[in-house]
Formats: structure tokens, sequence, C-alpha cells
């Protein structure tokens, strides 16, 4: 989680004035391996379950989409990711979910910490007010990665760029984040959320606010982020689903009715409940 | 299957399914009608063997169409887009079948003396191929996957067929000069049939694979008579 992090690749001269502020290199773990891994978790809000009993892995460097009708538990098995259910009230979650083997859900894990690994973008895009500049630095700033102004700098660029934005915004990073289009702002969401280095994003209905030109430019980005982190992605746009994952979780009613590899679930998905939910039979 | 919560895209589908009934209904009474004027060398009902065709050519291009259509406006998610490559793959193999029927009328002016024998065999040839086509149109109606297998494997009698008519041809030919027209013509029409046959089987290939998401293995082909030679005595 590391300034470092940023310019690991492409960025070597300003990583070398930047290089004694090193913190540590973040454990991004290789292509192919298991990042998330729940096994049996339940979600209970109150007396409702609204989770039951799922397992689920979600690889490295891969999409995973998550799909469903509303109130199937997609957004809430999402949200237990980062453990963003914490601040609900009655909320509940039982079973193991590992974080490169580690317990999220373990008493010793500082959930600020966590967030910085598992970042979010949500529906909306929800920019802070304040400007452009001050919103991608505003994580980096918190936890402590970044300091100087000319390393905060660099953080922004990078993370603009790696958002597809920086060319649109880099005359103009201090006005408000708010001023721009909604597209842009989700860009703006997405290049917060990846400034502070995360391993995993997680995107939570991303495009269901804009409009087709905008989506494609983030399914164009999210294709590009896979590089670098792991994605899941909770979308009612089975399109959507089809185009930017490589792996689909089908839920219903709480449950993890089918996954698999994307292209399987939405040519010939073995679940009747799958394929009248993507054929668009749904009762 | 329960039905689209969209009625009117379940009545699209309907529609796609209902023109490759037509079209293989007027493909399989085409071959019949192109054989018998052959046997009888009805030169008049060889003609509306060759006018009815552009019924099935207006059918597929009316199918492609409707297809191109449901694609842009639904798009169709697995089995219902399995459907739909298969109404269109399937209508461009009836409407092959469709011309060699034409072909096949075409040719009965230019065999005035067809051999009887052999204008029996390709009777028999014609009666295998069409009961072939009516068996996987019916499979397709009813999403039947084993009886689109099974008619799959039937290919190979009509092979048989057309390799043994080769010979049987050539045999003549060389017997008597004077039945090189005719003969050649008839090997044509033989072939013409054969092709139909291997038109079935991809069709009987297309429905496997639209009921059941996986693709059938390569058959083995018993047309041999590419490589068939007769010795001259």
């Amino acid at each position: 989680m590391s300034e470092a992090a940023f310019a690991s690749k492409e960025e070597v001269s300003v990583s070398e004035t930047t290089s004694e502020n090193t913190v540590e290199q973040p454990q991004h773990s290789v292509i192919g391996e298991g990042k998330f891994s729940a096994r049996d978790v339940h979600v209970f809000y109150g007396d409702n379950e609204a989770i039951k009993g799922v397992d689920l892995e979600v690889e490295s460097h891969k999409v995973t989409a998550l799909i469903g009708p509303s109130g199937c538990g997609k957004s809430t098995f999402l949200r237990c990711l980062n453990r963003m259910n914490d601040t609900i009230d009655g909320c509940r979650v039982t079973g193991d979910i590992l974080l490169d083997g580690d317990n999220i859900y373990d008493p010793k894990v500082d959930v600020v910490q966590l967030r910085a690994r598992v970042g979010m973008v949500f529906q909306k895009p929800n920019p802070f007010p304040k400007s452009i500049f001050e919103n991608v630095v505003y994580g980096p700033k918190i936890h402590g990665l970044a300091t100087r102004q000319d390393e905060l700098e660099h953080v922004a660029e990078v993370s603009l760029k790696r958002a597809g934005l920086w060319d649109e915004v880099s005359d103009r990073l201090d006005t408000p984040g708010t001023s721009l289009s909604g597209g842009q702002q989700q860009r703006l969401c997405i290049a917060r959320a990846i400034a502070v280095s995360p391993e995993v994003i997680l995107m939570d209905e991303p495009c269901s606010a804009l409009d087709p030109i905008a989506t494609a430019r983030i399914e164009e980005l999210i294709d590009e982020l896979r590089e670098k982190f792991s994605i899941v992605i909770v979308t009612h746009s089975m399109q959507q689903a089809a185009r930017v994952s490589q792996k689909t979780a089908f839920f219903h009613l709480g449950e993890l009715v089918e996954k698999g590899e994307t292209e399987q679930i939405f040519t010939n998905p073995r679940e009747d409940r799958t394929r009248d939910y993507i054929t668009g039979r749904f009762g | 299957m329960p039905s689209h919560t969209v009625s009117a895209y379940d009545k699209e589908l309907e529609s796609l399914q209902s023109i490759i009934a037509r079209m293989g209904g007027l493909a399989e009474s085409q071959i019949a009608a192109a054989v018998d004027a052959l046997y009888k060398r009805d030169q008049e009902a060889a003609q509306v063997v060759i006018k009815t065709d552009k019924q099935i050519d207006e059918l597929e291009v009316n199918l492609e169409h409707e297809a191109i259509t449901i694609l842009a406006k639904r798009q169709p998610m697995a089995g219902d887009l399995r459907e739909i490559i298969s109404a269109l793959k399937m209508s461009s193999d009836i409407e092959r079948i469709g011309d060699y029927a034409k072909n096949i009328a075409k040719r009965t002016e230019a065999i005035s003396s067809g051999n009887i024998r052999i204008l029996r065999s390709i009777n028999n040839m014609a009666l295998l191929v069409q009961k072939m086509l009516k068996d996987v149109l019916d499979a397709y109606i009813d999403g039947d996957a084993e009886k689109a297998k099974d008619v799959w494997a039937r290919d190979d009698a009509v092979d048989e067929l057309n390799n043994s008519i080769f010979r049987e041809v050539l045999t003549y030919m060389m017997e008597d000069p004077r039945e090189i027209s005719a003969g050649t013509h008839l090997i044509f029409v033989a072939k013409n049939l054969e092709r139909m046959g291997d038109h079935v089987t991809n069709m009987a290939e297309i429905i496997h694979f639209q009921v059941l998401g996986e693709t059938l293995d390569d058959r083995p082909k018993k047309d041999v008579s590419s490589y068939t030679v007769v010795e001259a005595d």
C-alpha cells in the first residue's frame, strides 16, 4: 500500500524521488490464484436470513459478476466482502470469508485497513464535495500513503490515468468533482477507489445511472483494471455481466444457485432457475 | 419451460419455428415431386418444382429478417440464443436442399432415356432422404435431441446408395456410350440426393446443439464416390 505500488511500472523516474517514503509493497497475488474464499456465509437482518449458506471463490485478476433479481442477496453478499454490512444495525454475518487466506471477520482485523485493500464503487457516483484533486488524494492522505505535495500529485495523476479520466480533467484538477458529468464522476470515484492501491474493487451496479456511452467507457475500464485488481461487480444488466466478467454467480432468494465461467452461464446454464432468469422468463 | 415475461418475445420465437417448419415441409415435397417428375420424365411437373423453389428462398429471407430483428431487440441468452442461431443455420441448410431438388428437376429434360433400374435406385434414395428430413423436422419441433441423433446416424445408408448408383452408372456407360449423356446426369442426381442427406445431417447436429448446448462429434463420411474407379475389362 505505497507510493511504490503506483510507481512499479511506467512511472520509474518519479518513484526514484519518492522511494524513501515507501512503506511496504502490497502483496498482490499472482494471476489465477483465489483472492476471496467465502464458505457457508449466512447473513441475517434481525430474524430475516438474507444469505443462506453461500460458498464462492473470487479469483485474482478476474471480473466476477453477481447477478440475480432484486432482493436475491447479491448486493448483501458484495457488502460482506469489505464488511460494509457492519454499519447496518441488526445485521449478522456467519461463516468464513477469507481474503488471501485470512478471515476478514476475525476480531483482530482493522476494518479501515480492510477497506483500503477492498475498495468499493457505488451505483450513484458519489464524489466528495471537494476538488477533483482532493477527491483522489483523500484516501492516500488518511491512510498515510502519501503526504508531500509531489507525492500527492503523483498519486492523483496515476490514479486518474488508470481510471481513464486524466486527459479530460488534467487542466482543471481544482474544480469541484461534482462539476463533472455523471460518467466522469463515476470514473472519478473509480480513481478514488484505486488511489489507495486496493487489491479488490467491489462495484455495486456502477453503470446503472449512466448513459450507454459512459457505460461503455466504464466497461472498457473494468477490463483494463482487471490486470491490476480483482473485481467483483453486481449488475442488473445481463448483457453487461456477459460482456465484462469471466466468472458469473447467479443468486436467487439468498441462495447461490449457480456459478461458473461466464460464457457457460450465458450460453448453456445448468440450472433451470438460471436459465429462466437470464432469458427473461422469471415469474 | 415457463413463458417469457414479455409475451411478444415468445410469439417471435414461435414465428421462427413455424417458418422453419414450412420451409422443411416444402423441401420435403419438392424432393418427392422432383424425383417423381424425373421417374415419369414429366417436363411440366419438373417446371412446377423449379418455380416452387422460389417460395423456399423467400421464406429464408423472411426468417433471416425476423431472426436479425429478434437479436437486435431482445439480446437473447442461453437457450433462446441457441434457438435463433439454429433457425438461421437450419434455414440455409433447407434452402440448399431446395436448390438440389430444383437441380434434379432441371435435369429431367436431359434424362430422356434413363435406365429404369437406376431410376428405381434413385427413387429409393430420395425416399430415404425425405424420411430423414421429415424425422429431423419432427425432432426440431419436439426439441428431441435423441431423435435428431438417430437421423444423424442414418446418413450412412444414403451415402452407400450413392456409391452403388455411381458404380452402376459407370458400368452402364462403359457398356454403351449412348448412355453417357443420361448417365452423367443421373450421377449428378444421385450426388444431389447425397448432398441433401448431408444437409439433413447438419440440421440434426444443429438441433442436438440447440437442445443440449453440446455439439455432436464428427460423423465418419461413408461417401466414397470421390475415389471410385471402374477398371476396364
